[in-house]
């Protein structure tokens, strides 16, 4: 199987943000990046289910020049090749936007699956890879928890619904599946992995060479529009202790005790 | 100007889901605010009681797509009847509850509609700018304001809790049928069953108090302390995500979306941030006290007490204080 993994780098979620001063995004100097945690699971599911039929994986992502060592960390993984949509016009875009130009990549090459994770931990839509389902035709799941290459073509796929009931779905290959981060357990990359991806190749086509107009892509090519991003109100929010470790935790056991006497 | 306003409805085994009264509530909200008629959705098969139900809405129609092969929810399908009445009828707004089952069919038809796509908007407002709506990102620490650009119809995927069912205005409204081609109904799926995610061996709903535990616990190496502190306390320990995917705990433990709803007496979160997956598992809880080291965690927002602060110092501290206070 030739599987592609679509894969976004977005800001580690324990990092401290602050708001850019043109009020529209988070200032992204000295912010530290990773691979999207769901993207991660989608790259180990897709090399297990390679390493199994004897195939090979291809990552894509789109973003900015950063992108380019999470692409190397992929590769580093296990992964064969990458493709990095890195030219100006495909930045800024909503789902539709940058899941359009996933799609324009992925279809220059032949593959049998695509997967990736269900939902970025920065803007979270969720929708970017059911996009590329759509621009490619092919049947798509969401939230997938467990998926099988079945004989004759077609995946047997464990979803998740809400309150712990998951749905046992089959669908026809080729097909987009979107993984839940915990599908299972991610490797490290080897030092002979990652020697071995300083060799091997990452494209980054123009979108002229996908047949993309500017006005298809990115910020232009986009439904959604964002107007500002900020803290969210303050509400009326926590009483915080200060001081040390002991003052903060005594002057919580007092009030748990005292005041909301939910305690004994 | 009267804007067309629908409230698409999830429902399953013959029951709305409690997001479709949020859904219907929001979109009478919405044609309060900007003037519109809002129209209730139905899919599925079989649905005359659903629509009935939903019929007790004050809502200028309910709109029902009747068919066998919508007797189970597939996306193919829910695609093709909305994207086609989209097209044929034109509404401005159209509202779902978000949901794992709106996050999987909406964007595909947003794209099928060539709408724009507005997911787990948590609130909004309308002005010069037009209609402005909120959504959390980067895990609920900031909120996006956003608006849809490009003309066409905007689908807008609401997050639980975020409008009041109870705001919901009653009435009595006409049902009438949602047109659709029944040969476009080609499933893209066969569905094979359900299983139980996790045997639920712990209820963790009955305990009085609950500890979770989130990523800042960093291994299950590190659960000691917390078993102790959960002894005293006569706790139960529950968790969000992220524990459970590491493996730090068993997956009966989870507390969120995907896990269960608690609503203790006491709810200690301890590194948890408080994405709003975890956070609509336990925001009933009578009394929250949160102990994570980023100041700006979203769960210092629901609680009501909070420590700022290393949780590997905070709960040592925390046992020792109770064993004072106790002695």
């Amino acid at each position: 199987m030739r599987i592609a993994v679509c894969l976004k780098q977005v800001p580690d979620t324990e990092a401290r943000l602050r708001v850019a001063k043109n009020g529209l995004w988070i200032d992204e100097e000295d912010l530290p990046f990773v691979i999207n945690e769901s993207d991660e699971f989608a790259l180990e599911e897709a090399l297990r289910i390679a390493e199994k039929s004897g195939g090979e994986v291809i990552v894509f992502s789109l973003g900015p020049e950063r992108v380019r060592e999470s692409l190397r960390k992929a590769l580093a993984l296990g992964a064969a090749g990458a493709v990095h949509l890195a030219h100006a016009d495909f930045q800024g875009g909503d789902a539709i936007a940058t899941g359009r130009a996933l799609a324009a990549a992925l279809a220059r090459e032949s593959f049998d699956l695509v997967l990736s994770g269900s939902q970025s931990d920065d803007l979270g839509a969720g929708a970017t890879a059911t996009i590329v389902a759509g621009e490619l035709g092919w049947p798509h799941a969401w939230l997938v928890m467990g998926v099988e290459v079945e004989e004759g073509g077609t995946l047997r796929v464990v979803r998740e619904m809400e309150s712990g009931v998951n749905e046992i779905v089959r669908l026809r290959l080729p097909a987009v599946i979107e993984v839940q981060a915990g599908i299972n357990h991610p490797r490290y990359a080897s030092l002979k992995g990652i020697m071995a991806a300083k060799k091997k190749p990452i494209s980054e086509p123009t979108p002229a060479e996908l047949g993309l107009g500017a006005d298809a892509i990115g910020a232009a090519g986009s439904r959604i529009e964002v107007v500002s991003v900020g803290f969210p109100d303050a509400g009326a929010g926590a009483q915080i202790f200060e001081g040390d470790a002991q003052a903060a935790a005594a002057s919580l056991v007092d009030r748990l005790r005292r005041e909301a006497k939910v305690i004994a | 100007m009267s804007a067309r306003i629908w409230a698409v409805l999830q429902h399953r085994d013959g029951r709305l889901h409690r997001g479709s009264w949020e859904t219907i509530a929001a979109a009478q909200a919405l044609a309060e605010r900007i003037g519109g008629d809002v129209e209730a959705i139905v899919l599925g098969n079989g649905v005359d009681a659903l629509a009935r139900e939903a019929a007790r809405s004050a809502l200028a129609a309910v709109r029902v797509a009747d068919a066998p092969e919508l007797a189970s929810y597939t996306p193919g399908a829910y695609v093709a009847v909305l994207a086609a009445a989209l097209a044929s009828e034109r509404p401005e707004w159209v509202l779902f509850p978000h949901t794992y089952q709106s996050s999987e069919f909406v964007p595909r038809l947003a794209q099928a509609a060539g709408a724009a796509h507005l997911p787990e908007a948590i609130g909004f407002e309308s002005g010069e700018g037009g209609v402005i709506w909120k959504r959390p990102i980067l895990g609920g620490k900031l909120h996006a304001r956003v608006r849809a650009k490009g003309g066409g119809p905007t689908l807008v995927t609401l997050q639980a809790g975020a409008f009041a069912a109870d705001a919901r205005r009653p009435g009595e409204a006409p049902i009438a049928p949602l047109g659709f081609d029944p040969a476009s109904l080609v499933l893209d799926r066969e569905i094979l069953g359900t299983e139980q995610a996790a045997a639920e061996t712990v209820d963790l709903s009955k305990a009085e108090v609950i500890i979770a535990i989130g990523r800042g616990v960093g291994g299950a190496d590190k659960l000691a302390p917390i078993e102790e502190l959960a002894k005293l306390l006569r706790a139960e320990i529950g968790a969000s995500r992220p524990v459970i995917d590491n493996g730090w705990l068993p997956r009966d433990r989870q507390i969120g979306s995907s896990g269960q709803t608690v609503a203790p007496k006491l709810y200690l979160a301890l590194g948890i941030s408080g994405a709003i997956q975890h956070l609509v598992g336990m925001k009933g809880s009578t009394c929250i006290a949160a102990v994570n080291k980023d100041p700006g965690a979203p769960i210092f927002k629901v609680a009501h007490y909070g420590v700022v602060g290393d949780l590997h110092e905070v709960v040592p501290a925390l046992i020792q204080a109770l064993r004072d206070a106790g002695g």
